[in-house]
């Protein structure tokens, strides 16, 4: 497999999403979504990560063992994240009385 | 040569006789170094993201326990400094993009400019932080120093873009936003009303601390990977004046960019974790 050339036009198309993506999640959070804000927030931010990682990081295109390796590393993060909090989040019912 | 010589088989030897200089020994072709050399790199930056992601989960925890404090310490962040510089790195990674395409289509020159343009915007990004960081210390909310909650000094900050983008040069009095060190103090009675505010919850002040500890840890730590950018910046634009790359041998120039990236991705998130998500708790 050659090394994949990512095309000038490609480049330029992601970086002006980043650029909206960047507009859209400021102009979001100047509107009161209540408890909806980080979902928003977040949910734009993990497009914006995604295309830096696919496409100026060249994922999209590099080998399968590449690929498995990047996806190791988040969901590593993510269950890092979501078994201590299932400790932080579940520590008040303890003391929960109905 | 030696080496090359002794061997036996002639279609290797056909091999070795073809070998390009920058291709080491253990590999078999420039292919397979590029392909291990990506793949040690996310090795790395996977270590980088266990670093970060302690920070992130010391985040996570600090903010679920201390929502109201996080909150109140969010506010203090002015969204207008955080837009611009999330741009600016968005803009220095088209940059890095756009030095590895040349690298790739073997354009030194380019490669040259383009990097070049990567640090010139990391360094307004670092300025800007710096700016960031000493209206921080005249309000008296870096952590470790004289630490006051509520705020009693609170600095200049832009509101928009326009009052950005002259504070910037330097020159905020065009619109009348005043000079920056003559702010004064606020009044004795609004400070009284945030006292009994605060001796609501005595807490709070530490609460916000804390906060104010992670803000600077993690866009510390960021900031600090940005210098080390910089410098390998320089070093990677010596090296390519002097000719060590060509269409085929770029990969530090490729790799670094993988690097670049991924200061840019944590940026995005902590962007959007200090500076947006708490702006209507």
């Amino acid at each position: 497999m050659s090394e994949h050339i990512v095309s000038k036009k490609t480049y330029y198309t992601v970086f002006f999403a980043l650029m909206l993506g960047t507009a859209l999640t400021v102009a979001a959070a100047f509107v009161n979504l209540h408890s909806f804000n980080i979902v928003v927030a977040l949910l734009i931010a993990g497009v914006k990560a995604t295309l830096v990682i696919f496409f100026f990081m060249h994922v999209k295109y590099s080998s399968r063992l590449t690929k498995l390796w990047v996806a190791v590393g988040f969901i590593w993060l993510f269950l890092m994240l979501a078994i201590t909090m299932t400790d932080y989040l579940s520590r008040a019912w303890l003391t929960y009385k109905p | 040569m030696a080496l090359i010589e002794t061997e036996r088989d002639p279609a290797r030897v056909e091999m070795h006789s073809h070998r390009h200089p920058r291709l080491v020994h253990h590999f078999e072709s420039m292919e397979q170094q590029r392909e291990a050399g990506t793949l040690g790199m996310w090795w790395f930056l996977l270590t980088e993201i266990m670093f970060f992601g302690g920070m992130f989960l010391a985040y996570t925890v600090y903010r679920h326990l201390y929502f109201d404090a996080f909150a109140a310490g969010s506010n203090v962040l002015n969204i207008w400094w955080g837009t611009f510089n999330t741009m600016v790195l968005i803009g220095s990674s088209l940059t890095m993009a756009l030095a590895v395409f040349h690298a790739q289509t073997g354009n030194p020159r380019k490669v040259v400019i383009f990097l070049l343009a990567t640090i010139v915007l990391g360094s307004v990004f670092l300025r800007v932080k710096y700016i960031e960081y000493n209206d921080k210390f005249v309000e008296h909310v870096f952590p470790a120093g004289d630490f006051r909650w509520p705020i009693v000094n609170e600095s200049v900050r832009p509101n928009n873009i326009g009052d950005l983008l002259l504070m910037l040069v330097g020159a905020e009095h065009l619109n009348g936003a005043g000079p920056a060190e003559a702010v004064p103090e606020k009044p004795a009675i609004n400070n009284a009303s945030q006292t009994a505010e605060q001796a609501a919850d005595p807490l709070m002040a530490g609460h916000v601390r804390m906060f104010f500890w992670i803000y600077f840890a993690m866009t510390g730590f960021h900031a600090l990977h940005m210098i080390i950018g910089i410098g390998i910046l320089l070093v990677l634009i010596v090296q390519t004046r002097r000719g060590k790359f060509s269409k085929e041998y770029h990969s530090y120039i490729e790799l670094f960019g993988l690097y670049w990236h991924f200061v840019d991705i944590v940026w995005i998130f902590l962007f959007a974790l200090l500076y947006l998500i708490d702006r209507h708790p």
